[in-house]
């Protein structure tokens, strides 16, 4: 969707502020939302294009007024209820009695202490081993889709009708556009290389490029 | 930070964000759906021990062992292997290496991606706004903003983080550093030069510069 989160070459959001000694968290709360997003995410009940997506799905004006943190409780919040994990009703009687917790010896929650040592260790890959060919090769030259789904992608804005040339295949991934909405197809993922000219015009640097990471159906040949 | 509600269209009282996380917090406990002594572990690990001086370390055994360099090069995640940095967020890495003739610098304009595995959690400025719209279109003036400008014949190679792959940048070793054993180098890549908005510090920053 053309939302505000596909932000690449918009003007006028504001200057960068880079905060000397930033701490990891700046607030209690903010380490809540972290570790929660993590512990709620061990049960499966939705996938990680999902999830972005539930942000993305933000109105515009509310996602440029929060922070990061906030916009993960938001899409907790919103997918716990679009799952049926819990009630908007649910939500709010414990917004009413919110006292703090006492912690609990063992639960039996997904993740628990070993899930967390095999999380930072091993992580989630999400490459697949598949053998299936691949419609490009390094070196052909390709045109970014003028795409303009309602729902996730990953293809930005500024990319599309663009062209470019395929710089290496990174083998086979899940595809966020159809995964995020229930499906589970998977696609061939290549590093795409644009000039800065042909994305952003004559004024931008002939020496500069952008890279980015594309799934096959994002792009054709071009010739 | 935000604007008081000054809505009249309905009567609830502006929502306090600790309240509304304890409350997701105990909602999930009594569903059975949270352990918090995990939670607690896994914020401490990135809090504490998960973080820049990871990548560090590994910049700078990539600029003291040439075979390790090429290694990390050609096949990223194997080389991080060695090193036994974290995978989490950081399970398809590319390494990108910064030469006289092009620097390189990372962002993810879609979200936040970022290798949380060598560097930990990202800034805010990484996630906000203002440095996911800019970097992509104007990449030389947010460089200079940050303090460095790019030679107008260098090509400033800007990825975009739009997949699961997650990039490091190998800043350029700097000069009058010869003969540096790799814990004193580790000193001088700073987490901004491994994102690609600065290089790496020079000499003169590390604790003992005076001493070879």
């Amino acid at each position: 969707m053309n939302s505000i989160h596909d932000c690449g070459g918009i003007d006028g959001l504001g200057t960068i502020v880079p905060e000397s000694a930033e701490p990891v968290f700046h607030a209690e709360w903010e380490r809540r939302v972290f570790a929660l997003l993590w512990a709620l995410g061990f049960n499966g009940f939705w996938n990680l294009d999902e999830f972005r997506h539930a942000i993305e799905r933000m109105p515009a004006t509310e996602y440029l007024q929060t922070s990061y943190y906030e916009h993960w409780l938001h899409a907790m919040e919103t997918l716990l209820v679009e799952k049926r994990i819990a009630s908007a009703n649910d939500l709010s009687a414990a917004r009413d009695r919110a006292v703090p917790t006492v912690k609990v010896a063992n639960a039996s929650a997904p993740m628990n202490l070993p899930a967390v040592a095999n999380l930072i260790v091993n992580g989630f890959p999400s490459k697949i081993e598949d053998d299936r060919a691949a419609a490009f090769k390094v070196g052909d030259h390709v045109i970014a889709k003028n795409l303009n789904s309602l729902g996730h992608t990953r293809l930005p804005r500024y990319a599309r009708g663009k062209y470019g040339v395929i710089e290496r295949g990174y083998g086979v991934f899940p595809f966020p556009d159809k995964n995020a909405h229930g499906g589970s197809a998977t696609e061939h993922v290549y590093l795409v290389r644009f000039s800065a000219q042909e994305i952003w015009g004559r004024e931008a640097s002939s020496r500069d490029t952008l890279r980015l990471d594309l799934w096959e159906p994002h792009m054709e040949l071009s010739r | 930070m935000s604007e008081p509600d000054t809505h009249d269209d309905h009567h609830t009282p502006p929502e306090d964000i600790v309240v509304r996380v304890k409350a997701l917090e105990n909602l999930l406990l009594e569903k059975g759906l949270i352990d918090l002594q995990a939670m607690d572990e896994l914020i401490d690990q990135y809090e504490h021990k998960i973080g820049p001086h990871i990548g560090a370390r590994v910049v700078a055994k990539a600029w003291v062992d040439q075979s390790f360099k090429t290694r990390l090069l050609a096949d990223t995640d194997a080389a991080l292997l060695e090193v036994g940095a974290p995978k989490n967020q950081g399970e398809h890495m590319v390494a990108l290496e910064n030469t006289p003739s092009v620097h390189n610098v990372v962002v993810c304009t879609l979200c936040s991606c970022y290798p949380w595995g060598v560097l930990g959690l990202p800034p805010v400025w990484y996630k906000s706004e203002p440095y996911r719209s800019r970097i992509v279109k104007n990449p030389r003036d947010v460089l200079s903003e940050f303090g460095f400008v790019v030679d107008a014949d260098k090509e400033v190679r800007v990825w975009d983080s739009t997949a699961e792959l997650r990039y490091m940048v190998i800043p350029m070793r700097p000069p009058g550093t010869a003969g540096w054993p790799e814990q004193k180098l580790a000193q001088l890549v700073s987490r901004d030069s491994m994102i690609g908005v600065s290089e790496a510090l020079p000499a003169s920053f590390a604790a003992d510069s005076r001493v070879p």
